[in-house]
């Protein structure tokens, strides 16, 4: 299991922060410096990020640490280098996490370490363990609004004598205690550790050479004994349980708690958990997110900015200026609405430039003129592969730039900040825990409940996001139910509305057969699959109401790492899908499909193209169905048949990345059956 | 994971009812996780209100003022002594 906390903010609290120069810097030159190392350190939650922002302000380096998927941030402040590190519980091994921050703490000169002042009992285990650690800390004790209005009085003096380190009072979202952080900084010092332990750690000095790597080793840190050629120490529960009785007896004479009514974070945060105000309270929640995500991003901005910026004005741009010297046949489509509102082409007209536009300024001219008459719209035919490979139907910087930005852009902002939104507001552990049940017996556990959701606006952003889950084996259940049964949100898209003209019986069929393929797929996977789920253990943070400040910076981190990430992949899929078509191997796999969905799926033979194209954008398989007359239970039979085949190309790739080629195109076959499989099935059954 | 019988699941976490209050008398045998429960503030001695109890056997207990979820799985690792 990796940790008890809710990863995605992991991977914020990883991420470089706004502003940032995304720079990729070997580990070593990383942590070089001639400053003093300033190394924040805390739990998930605390509000690290905003002291790191207000620290080190503008320039920013990023370092994907090697072998990891955990990036870390570097800025300078004054004489120092001030180093962000992803929000941990202790100082360990469990997880990458752990891991990273443990290798910054070591060389850390001044450890910030930032605790919540209302769950002190959690967090102050880890500045027991850095003060252990003999390193020099500073402690910022964060949230005192929060503490306070919950009734806690907190005697800082007697916590910083007790724990012989300076302390500083703050509210970081108003900033509050800041105007005094550099001066606590300067007076960092060596805390006051366990004297049992520090005569162990003692003993081991000449042999490791420094206490802070003395107590990872009595602590059982595998890595940093093998660093030093020892056995790992047996001490660790023994010292965590020490640290734990002394933390108690500290925190009993520093903190008095007054009897407060319960707050109304608390009430809402109970109401969350209880299943019976709890599920209302989801379903209300979901609604919402369909109501941003489903119908004002994907429907009103993508329309504008996919249908008109992209294809209408980006598109049409970049193809009026390279059709200028090559061979390409244009279509204008003239544009007009029959009596029930819906568009048609009223007229249309191909225009043959054998030599390009400029050759031929006259039909140029009565080109222009034609496209004047009114609402239009344009194709471009090129006879040359190689333009057809870059500004074609499926085109490098046509399609595929109109689908990252215009697209998928828009909708991964919109989950993301939807993603902020449950997190930042303490829902996401909730909701975690309210499905916990439910996941586990596909194999999974509560924590899985955020890929699956991120899933169904894009499965190639949930991929990514699998890595937040504990062991290998939920990522590997987790993939494949994504790959395998969740539409992505353009697929909804189109899915949505062919459904709605199949009607009621036809979605629900549709969906209890997507329903049951989900469940199968889990419970299956875990039955087969080697290995038990770890099991959820989470801290739920109490209920607040997100900063906006806080959403929209996390928003930004996490589109810029995605699209980072996933655009090189969307245009190596065009590419790979552009070839396919120049080289008429699109056309042979339609070929050797159109007896499958003929026989086998009882379609029309065209259908094969939708499933063809659906090799390149999911949406794209699905829109193909538009214009054929399919009956309604033909219509579930395609969907059922589309929603379960292969992913999208850049998911696939993606997928191959994160899983290994092996496993990547087991499961990419595996959905070439499953979706043929199932949707014959049903067909056998409804048609 | 550790079996138990009949007669010791009353004194596991995952019999935990709703506002039942106890005292944490032991952690799960995996080392790693009984690790996890000292941090989080689970460790034998503490004291522990169930505040939740999801169907399916999802237990969530306020220990201090730190709520915490626990999967079910892990509830019956936990051995507790309830007032």
């Amino acid at each position: 299991m990796s940790d008890n906390n809710l990863t995605p903010d992991d991977i914020t609290e990883a991420l470089p922060h706004s502003n940032h120069r995304h720079v990729d810097i070997p580990l070593a030159k990383f942590l070089e410096t001639d400053k003093i190392k300033l190394v924040l350190v805390g739990n998930p939650n605390v509000g690290k990020s905003v002291f790191f922002n207000y620290l080190t302000g503008l320039y920013v380096d990023v370092s994907n640490f090697p072998g990891t998927t955990v990036e870390v941030s570097r800025g300078e402040h004054g004489n120092y280098a001030v180093y962000d590190t992803p929000g941990i519980y202790g100082v360990s091994s469990f997880n990458d996490e752990e891991r990273v921050a443990r290798d910054i703490i070591l060389e850390g000169d001044i450890i910030l370490n930032i605790v919540d002042a209302v769950h002190l009992e959690r967090d102050l285990f880890l500045t027991m363990q850095l003060i252990d650690m003999g390193k020099k800390v500073v402690v910022c004790l964060n949230m005192m609004d929060e503490a306070k209005s919950r009734g806690l009085h907190i005697d800082e003096q007697a916590l910083a004598d007790r724990l012989g380190v300076p302390i500083l009072t703050t509210t970081a979202i108003h900033r509050q205690g800041f105007d005094q952080l550099e001066t606590f900084i300067t007076k960092a010092c060596v805390g006051k550790s366990d004297p049992t332990l520090h005569r162990h750690t003692h003993e081991l000095l000449n042999r490791v050479g420094s206490q802070e790597e003395a107590l990872l080793v009595l602590e059982g840190d595998e890595v940093v004994a093998e660093r030093h050629g020892l056995q790992p120490g047996e001490m660790r529960e023994l010292i965590y349980v020490e640290r734990r009785n002394r933390l108690n007896k500290l925190l009993y004479k520093v903190v008095t708690a007054e009897e407060k009514k319960r707050s109304f974070s608390m009430t809402i945060g109970r109401v969350a958990l209880n299943p019976w105000t709890g599920i209302p309270f989801l379903v209300l929640i979901l609604y919402t997110l369909y109501l941003f995500v489903g119908t004002f991003i994907a429907g009103d901005v993508v329309d504008f900015t996919e249908g008109t910026i992209g294809n209408k004005y980006f598109e049409v741009y970049v193809k009026d200026h390279v059709s200028a010297f090559s061979d390409v046949a244009i279509t204008v489509d003239l544009l007009g609405e029959d009596s029930s509102g819906e568009e048609i082409t009223l007229e249309s007209k191909t225009f043959d430039f054998s030599d390009g536009i400029n050759s031929n300024p006259t039909l140029e001219e009565e080109m222009l003129a034609y496209r004047d008459r009114g609402d239009h719209s344009v194709s471009y035919e090129y006879h040359n592969p190689f333009m057809v490979i870059l500004f074609g139907e499926f085109g490098v910087f046509t399609m595929t730039v109109t689908y990252l930005l215009f697209m998928l852009l828009p909708l991964v902002i919109g989950f993301y900040i939807s993603l902020s939104l449950l997190e930042d507001s303490g829902y996401l552990p909730r909701l975690a825990t309210l499905v916990d049940r439910s996941l586990t017996s596909l194999g999974l556990n509560g924590r899985a409940v955020i890929p699956l959701i991120l899933g169904f606006g894009c499965v190639t952003m949930a991929t990514i996001t699998t890595r937040l889950l504990g062991s290998e084996r939920e990522k590997r259940i987790a993939t494949s139910i994504l790959q395998f049964a969740i539409p992505c949100s353009a697929q909804l898209a189109v899915i949505a509305a062919l459904l709605a003209g199949a009607g009621l019986k036809a979605t629900l069929i549709y969906a209890a057969v997507i329903f049951t393929v989900f469940v199968a797929i889990g419970t299956i996977l875990d039955k087969i699959l080697p290995g038990e789920t770890s099991p959820l253990l989470l801290d739920l943070p109490p209920m607040r109401i997100p900063r906006f400040r806080n959403v929209m910076q996390k928003t930004w981190v996490r589109t810029y790492h995605f699209m980072k990430e996933a655009t090189p992949w969307f245009f190596v899929g065009a590419l790979a899908v552009s070839l396919l078509l120049v080289s008429g191997l699109l056309q042979s796999w339609q070929n050797f499909l159109a007896p499958l969905t003929q026989g086998w799926l009882k379609l029309p033979a065209e259908s094969a193209t939708a499933f063809v194209m659906g090799l390149v954008r999911r949406d794209f398989g699905a829109a193909g169905l538009y214009d054929m007359n399919l009956s309604p239970m033909q219509i579930v039979v395609a969907l059922v048949t589309i929603t379960l085949f292969v992913p999208c190309i850049a998911s696939l790739m993606v997928m191959l990345k994160e899983r290994g080629v092996k496993e990547g195109m087991t499961i990419w076959g595996g959905s070439w059956v499953l979706a043929f499989g199932v949707g014959g099935l049903v067909a056998l059954l409804l048609l | 994971m550790k079996k138990k019988t009949a007669g010791q699941l009353d004194n596991l976490l995952s019999a935990a009812r709703k506002s039942w209050s106890g005292e944490v008398r032991g952690l799960p045998t995996n080392p790693e996780l009984r690790s996890q429960c000292i941090r989080i503030g689970l460790s034998v001695g503490e004291r522990f209100t169930c505040i939740e109890r999801l169907p399916g056997g999802t237990i969530v207990v306020q220990a201090h003022r730190q709520e915490i979820a626990i999967g079910k799985n892990l509830a019956k690792e936990i051995d507790v002594e309830f007032d």
